[in-house]
């Protein structure tokens, strides 16, 4: 082999195991998360990404520091893939004050600052003029930067999804809206919802772009993402990515889900997409069963270092209850 | 500056003061932009904003399309990443449209963020009945603002809280929502020079007195006023004053006020059921009770939708003569 070749090959590699370290780190994660909530460390609502793992890990691949990223209440996945702790975004969900929200958000409000990560918004399609106006003050300043913004299909039958491709389009402002359309709003099944059934046609009517990806294959969505994000960031014009996925859990842990099959569900669980990203990456040599195994150890030790960090993470004291409603007086 | 020139005063409306304060503000920071419906070409629907697309160019002066959700919710995305919009809501009556925005967003990033987050975002919007565009345009929803902690409400009511409210609002680390009174933008009052940006945090007493407390704030302050000057005919001596500040309420001007008058008569032209005037009613009982030498007396908008007729949309609001009558009611009455 050519030293070219054998560089190439090496950066594959390197790359399939940084992909595949995002996608067990956000199962992993979520996993523990469950047990957590069981043993009542986690309260409040609890959203899991679980089967939809391949589009945070996938979109957010071709960000840079500068870009912006705003996301729904099921954002653990994408929070972590941005880059913030696990520690911090598990002390998140216990309400801990070392919490990356200091505790003030929980689990839909993940907020990194320094990760330029605008939350964790927990009303459907309300993120999503946050997004125009962060790629507006962008645009306005000529920064370069991108805004990828977050929502489910469910967003998409709310006026404000409609406002704000509107406004992307008419201002050309750089926002990749990503619709992870799971098939399910809450139970609502999309079928049951929405008159025209196919997300991205409704952007052709601002003159918006669009992609339709396999959003169960990371391969796919990060090659979607990367195409997206750099005419995005040339173009300055905005972009929609409808990635095709599956929610394997119930939408929150009070949901019996009465509304789908389990044949369904077993159905879209075959297409596990950590599951077929090993098999295809093993099967091509890029992966061995010894990278696998040494990413599962190392993930379960960073949650194991997660629950730990937020198990001894303090509590805010209730005399700071008033904080952070307005500035507080130098 | 010298002492001379520090005492001068034009006259001017409430309408171009509040459009020397957007100029001002336009001028002095490129992070500042405005934007909203019609602020541009048509120059404001209260012709506020007319000539500074032509100064200040469609970018600043940003014309948008009748979408207050997504309009709003851009003003906040912005304000998060480092820009100072002013969005301007063509009349209160549309916020409703952009409710989620302003109370799920702007008033809620900082807390949710823990402090990482803030949103240094001002809405303008007029409010306010009194010109006959009938239940749907005559809406007074302050209150409703106001009781949102994240948000701090003000009300300029005279010609310079219109000139230097904005500049107050503009330094503010946090979302400021302006209500300026339909009623108001005629108005014609002195406007000192040279000016200084208003303390956001103070009431103000408009108008000093011994014997009764008119409380109100933005479009009834004039008949607070009048109601004031027809008193003294009879010798009876009132204080006016102005909240200016919505939220948070400026409750020691006011329980001053009451100390020394002891009677107190609310102005407010919402509805009477869970209005401001109820909240500075509550406040004083709890806090200045025993000052009190009457019932404290509210004038509010009587409970109905705004009707279109004039007759009816008079006696629907807030009235000079009631104020007056609520003013003497107390003086008749008590211990």
């Amino acid at each position: 082999m050519s030293p070219a070749a054998t560089a190439a090959d090496a950066a594959a590699r390197a790359h399939a195991r940084q992909v595949l370290a995002h996608l067990v780190l956000v199962r992993r994660f979520e996993e523990r998360c469950a047990i957590e909530y069981q043993a009542t460390r986690i309260r409040g609502f609890l959203h899991l990404y679980i089967g939809e793992e391949a589009v945070a890990v996938g979109c957010l691949a071709p960000l840079e520091g500068r870009d912006n990223v705003i996301a729904t209440y099921r954002e653990h996945g994408h929070a972590l893939v941005r880059g913030l702790s696990p520690a911090s975004v598990m002390a998140e969900m216990f309400g801990k004050a070392s919490g990356c929200s200091g505790g003030r958000g929980g689990s839909m409000h993940l907020f990194s600052a320094q990760h330029r990560f605008y939350g964790g918004q927990a009303i459907v399609g309300g993120g999503l003029p946050v997004a125009v106006g962060l790629a507006l003050a962008d645009r306005m300043r000529d920064t370069g930067a991108v805004t990828m913004a977050f929502f489910g299909e469910g967003a998409v039958v709310e006026g404000e999804f409609h406002e704000a491709l509107n406004l992307a389009a008419l201002w050309e402002l750089p926002v990749v809206f990503v619709c992870e359309n799971n098939g399910y709003a809450m139970g609502t099944a999309l079928g049951r919802a929405h008159a025209q059934p196919d997300v991205w046609r409704r952007a052709a009517g601002y003159g918006v772009e669009t992609e339709v990806v396999d959003g169960m294959d990371v391969i796919a969505v990060e090659a979607a993402a990367r195409r997206i994000v750099e005419r995005v960031r040339a173009e300055r014009r905005p972009y929609l990515l409808e990635a095709r996925t599956y929610r394997f859990r119930a939408h929150s842990m009070f949901d019996p889900e009465l509304y789908r099959d389990k044949a369904e569900v077993a159905a879209w669980r075959e297409r596990c997409p950590i599951a077929t990203y090993v098999a295809r990456m093993t099967a091509a040599g890029t992966l061995t069963a010894d990278d696998v195994a040494a990413i599962e150890a190392a993930v379960a030790a960073r949650v194991d270092e997660a629950v730990a960090f937020a198990e001894a993470a303090p509590w805010e004291p209730v005399a700071a209850l008033t904080r952070h409603v307005t500035a507080e007086a130098p | 500056m010298s002492a001379a020139s520090a005492t001068s005063a034009t006259t001017t409306t409430y309408r171009e003061a509040a459009r020397q304060a957007l100029r001002a503000a336009l001028a002095a920071d490129p992070r500042v932009f405005l934007m909203g419906e019609d602020v541009g070409a048509y120059g404001g629907t209260y012709a506020v904003s007319r000539g500074l697309l032509d100064e200040f160019g469609p970018a600043r002066v940003r014309d948008t399309p009748l979408s207050e959700s997504g309009f709003v919710g851009a003003g906040v995305g912005a304000a998060m990443n480092g820009m100072r919009p002013i969005v301007e809501i063509m009349t209160v009556n549309f916020a409703l449209l952009a409710l989620d925005q302003l109370v799920n967003g702007a008033a809620l990033m900082r807390h949710m963020s823990g402090g990482q987050f803030h949103v240094p975002l001002v809405v303008r919007m007029a409010t306010g009945a009194g010109r006959q565009l009938a239940a749907q345009h005559s809406h007074s929803l302050e209150g409703w603002f106001a009781h949102v902690p994240g948000l701090r409400v003000a009300a300029p009511a005279t010609v310079e809280d219109a000139r230097w409210m904005l500049a107050t609002a503009l330094a503010d680390p946090d979302p400021v929502i302006l209500f300026e009174h339909v009623g108001l933008y005629g108005l014609e009052g002195e406007l000192p020079e040279p000016g200084a940006p208003v303390d956001l945090t103070r009431a103000a007493v408009r108008r000093p007195g011994t014997d009764v407390s008119l409380v109100t704030y933005g479009g009834s302050l004039p008949k607070a006023l009048r109601a004031a000057a027809h008193l003294a005919e009879t010798g009876v001596d009132a204080e006016v004053v102005d909240l200016r500040v919505l939220r948070p309420l400026d409750l020691d001007t006011v329980v001053a006020s009451v100390t020394r008058t002891h009677r107190l008569v609310v102005i407010d032209e919402m509805w009477r059921t869970g209005s401001l005037a109820g909240e500075v009613a509550a406040a004083v009982a709890e806090r200045a009770f025993y000052q009190l030498d009457a019932p404290i007396a509210r004038v509010c908008s009587v409970e109905v939708p705004i009707p279109y007729p004039k007759h009816l949309e008079d006696a629907a609001l807030p009235t000079v003569d009631a104020i007056v009558a609520a003013a003497r009611a107390t003086l008749e009455g008590g211990p």
